[in-house]
Parts: structure tokens; sequence; C-alpha cells
């Protein structure tokens, strides 16, 4: 609880915005932000006219577009999230950061701040598909927007953990992996495949507290246009949970 | 006589002082119960066989590693008290001289000065100083990934100098230069040292005669000399610190 405290005096919104402008800078020196956003947009709108049949159903709405986005944050967001850590370690720039005047938090959250806005800005880039909805039918634009909403929260959910598992090793592909396990069981937590792992030792209570918090339940509710707080509280408490874990391990690890 | 000393110590005020500093890896102690201080206007240079402590007490010093037992204070803050307040004024380069490869030397400097919280003006002065007294304006928009060894090195010498710090800590920060360069560093450690504290660890024993003040030796994680480089010089008959280093460290190595 000190540590907590300590942090929380300590913490700096202008530390917090060089962290996360370095990250920037980094993301768009690099071709991993071009092959992300291309890959993402490739995906997302194949996905969305051919599986999704997007114009076989004569509907102007988007669901087929956002209800593939869960399936693709399982394996793109942990190719961003990945390198947060492990590649500081690997390349030893974990030394110059950890000794330079910032907090171990402050660190955090600009990588992560960073990140999430860059996924941001993959997921504004999806703008045609709005544009072309509207051009073809009168959709219900709350409900688009609550989707975009829905769909943003969900990604910085997957970063969360992405960054948390990112931390505990200087593997990027092991962070990968496990990135996407975790993500996928956290996808999955209100379905049968999940849950009847639990059913014969774990008392209903407990099964019902781990449906509840599948991302899956929570990102279908606000894509269906309503904005529940409850949603959004579970995306904010997981994200200042794994957030929380992350800073705590890069403290204590961080020469290890 | 002793009214000279309280004089002196109302001007000598920063110091680093490490006390029964020890590091445990599992079963391998890595630093033993080292004391030492360091005071302002002196440079310190830490020699030693490889692996015997020397970039774990910088590491401890900076605040990367914590230390299993012992205090460091350095102007009178505990280091793992107040991490924040001690790196402000600590300049460091970590061994092997990290950078952010996908970035620019320029990018990567100004990256360092707003975390140092240089403001605008200062900022702009202190990055034309480093970048004109380490040579770097030729590749200033190159990513530091494609740039020679030397000016890798040069990128980190740059970064721990542009805050103009009270204290640095460099750890080896000649290596992978050539003479030329080696001796340009020599120069602008000389030149800046003026009251401040410097620690350098160094392979090279010329390089102790040239710019350090004072001298320790350590082997095994343990502290075996601490004098100046004249003392040093003169336990051997012909003045050679390499022949006293081999002695002092004899049987001390490292499997």
């Amino acid at each position: 609880m000190l540590y907590l405290e300590k942090l929380q005096k300590d913490t700096s919104v202008n530390n917090i915005l060089t962290i996360l402008k370095r990250e920037i800078l980094s993301y768009f020196a690099t071709p991993v932000a071009y092959v992300f956003v291309v890959i993402f947009l490739i995906l997302s709108m194949s996905l969305t006219f051919y599986l999704g049949n997007f114009f076989q159903r004569e509907q102007a709405d988007l669901m087929p577009f956002f209800n593939f986005h869960p399936w693709l944050y399982l394996f793109l967001i942990p190719s961003i999230s990945m390198r947060l850590w492990a590649e500081e370690r690997k390349s030893g720039s974990i030394e110059l950061l950890m000794t330079l005047p910032v907090t171990t938090l402050e660190t955090v959250l600009g990588k992560y701040f960073a990140a999430w806005f860059f996924s941001g800005i993959a997921l504004l880039l999806t703008f045609p598909i709005w544009i072309s909805v509207n051009i073809l039918g009168n959709p219900d634009n709350g409900v688009i927007l609550a989707s975009y909403i829905g769909s943003f929260f969900m990604a910085g959910g997957f970063l969360a953990i992405g960054i948390c598992m990112s931390a505990l090793t200087k593997n990027q592909v092991i962070a990968f992996i496990v990135t996407v396990v975790v993500c996928f069981l956290l996808l999955l937590s209100g379905y049968p495949m999940v849950l009847d792992f639990f059913h014969n030792w774990l008392p209903q209570s407990v099964i019902d507290t781990i449906a509840s918090l599948s991302f899956l339940t929570h990102f279908a509710s606000i894509s269906k246009g309503v904005i529940d707080l409850r949603d959004i509280i579970y995306y904010v408490l997981l994200i200042t949970v794994w957030l929380y874990a992350t800073s705590i391990i890069i403290h204590d690890k961080r020469a290890s | 006589m002793s009214l000279v000393i309280q004089i002196q110590s109302l001007y000598i005020k920063k110091m680093i002082e490490v006390a029964h500093l020890s590091k445990n890896y599992g079963s391998l102690r890595a630093v033993d119960d080292l004391t030492f201080n360091v005071k302002q206007g002196e440079v310190l240079g830490f020699l030693g066989p490889n692996g015997a402590g020397k970039s774990t007490t910088m590491k401890m010093i900076t605040g990367f590693v914590p230390p299993s037992s012992g205090k460091i204070h350095i102007d009178g803050i505990d280091i793992e008290q107040e991490p924040v307040q001690v790196k402000k004024m600590v300049g460091y380069l970590p061994e092997g001289a990290p950078n952010y490869g996908e970035m620019t030397p320029l990018q990567f400097l100004d990256f360092i000065a707003d975390i140092r919280q240089l403001d605008n003006s200062y900022k702009k002065e202190r990055i034309e100083y480093v970048v004109e007294r380490l040579r770097l304006d030729s590749v200033l928009y190159q990513q530091i990934d494609t740039l020679s060894k030397g000016f890798k090195r040069r990128v980190g010498l740059a970064q721990a100098i542009i805050h103009d710090p009270e204290i640095l800590i460099m750890d080896e920060p000649t290596d992978g230069l050539d003479p030329n360069q080696k001796h340009e560093v020599r120069l602008l450690l000389n030149e800046i040292s003026a009251g401040k504290i410097i620690i350098i660890s160094t392979h090279i024993l010329e390089e102790v005669e040239a710019v350090c003040s004072r001298a320790i030796i350590i082997a095994n994680g343990k502290l075996l000399l601490d004098e100046t480089p004249a003392e040093m010089q003169a336990r051997s008959e012909n003045k050679k610190l390499d022949a006293v280093f081999r002695e002092v460290t004899k049987g001390h190595e490292r499997e």
C-alpha cells in the first residue's frame, strides 16, 4: 500500500507524455506501425465483406464489421504489446530508462497510452466503412459510435494484459504467445469451453464470476449501442489491475 | 587546523557515501561489503578484473540494481528512499551504452533532455554543446542503429552529460573508441570535472593516470586498494600501474 501511495505522489503527467511521445516516434520510425495498420485494415475489411456477408445481409449497420474485432485483436494487439518491455530488456535500454528521473509507473503509463493511442489510430482509419454504410442506407450512427468506443476499450483491455506479459520476459515471441492465450481465455470465459473446465471443482458463484469477466459479453452489450456504465467500469478496472501488476513487476524485476 | 577542516566541510557538500554495500546473485556474491566515499571534485577510477563487481556497483549507485544489503547516500539522500531525487543529479552511461536504436541521435538527445526537464532555450544550448563536443553533427539525422560503435558510444556519452550533472557515472566510457576519440573523451572529462563527482570504470590503466584523482581496485566484489594514482605507481619500482594492478589482483580472478 505504501508503494501505491508513493507512486501517486511522484507521478507527473509531463513525464508520462515525454515517454508516450518517444514511444510513438519509435512506432513510426520502423515499418511495424505501417505493417500493423495495413494488415488491420485489410483483415477487418475482408472479414466484414466475405465472412460477415456485409452486402448479402442488406442491413445498414456495422455488426459484421465489429463482430470480428475481438478475434482480430486477439492476434494483432499482442503483436503491438509484445515489444513494450521485452525489447527494452533485450537491448539493455531498460537500464537507461530506469536510471532516468522517472518513476516506474510513469514509464508503464507512457508506454501503455502510446500503444493504446496507436491502436486507436488504426481503428479510426477504418472510417471508410462507416462512410460506405451511410451512403448505402440509413444506419443508426449512435450504435456505430458506441461500437467504436466499445472496440477501443476492448483494445485497451487486451493491451493492458499484453504489456504485463511483456514485462515478464525478454523474449518477444513468448510475450506474444502468452498474451494470446490469456486473452483467449478471458475472451471465452463466458463460454462452456472454459467454464466446463471449472465446473466440477469450483462453486457456482465463482463460476459466475469467471463468466462475468468475459471480454465478449461486455463487448457485445456495448456494440449493440448500449453503453452501460458497468461495462466501462469493467474495462477500466481490468486495465488498472493489469497496469498496476505491470509496474510492480517492472519495479521488482527491472535488473533481472 | 580543525577550523580549516570545518570550513572545508561547509564547502564540500556533495558526496557519494557507499557503506557496507553487498549484492548477491543466487550463491554468487558479486559485491562484498564495499565501503568508500567520493567527494565533490574527485574523479574516481574503478579498476578490477572482469567480473570484479565494478558494473554491479555502478548499477547500484545509479539505482538500477537494488542492493542486497548496505546503504548508498548521494548528497545525503538514500537512493532507495528517494530514487527520482537522486537520479536527477546523476548522469549515467551504462555498460555497453544502450540506446533506442530506431531513433536518430537528435531525437534521442531531445527525449533525454525532456525527461531531464531542461527548459527549451537551455535544452537547445545543451544539445548544441554536446553535439559539438562529441562531434555528432554529421550523424544527427541517421538512425542510431546504423551508426558505428564509436558514434554509438559518443551518443551514450552525450546523453549522460546533457543536463550538466553534478555527478557523472560512466561504465567504460572509452570502450570501442579509437585512440584519437579516447583522447578526446579524456580531454572532455578533464574539462567538465571541476566541482563534480565523477566515477569511471576502465580496463585502461593509462586512462587512470590521465583523468583520475583517485583509484579503487576491486576484485571478487571486495575493495583491495583505494589511493591516488601516484601512490599506486609508487608501489612499483618502474612506476608502472599495470604491474601494481597485477600484483594486487593476483589470485582474485573469478573463473
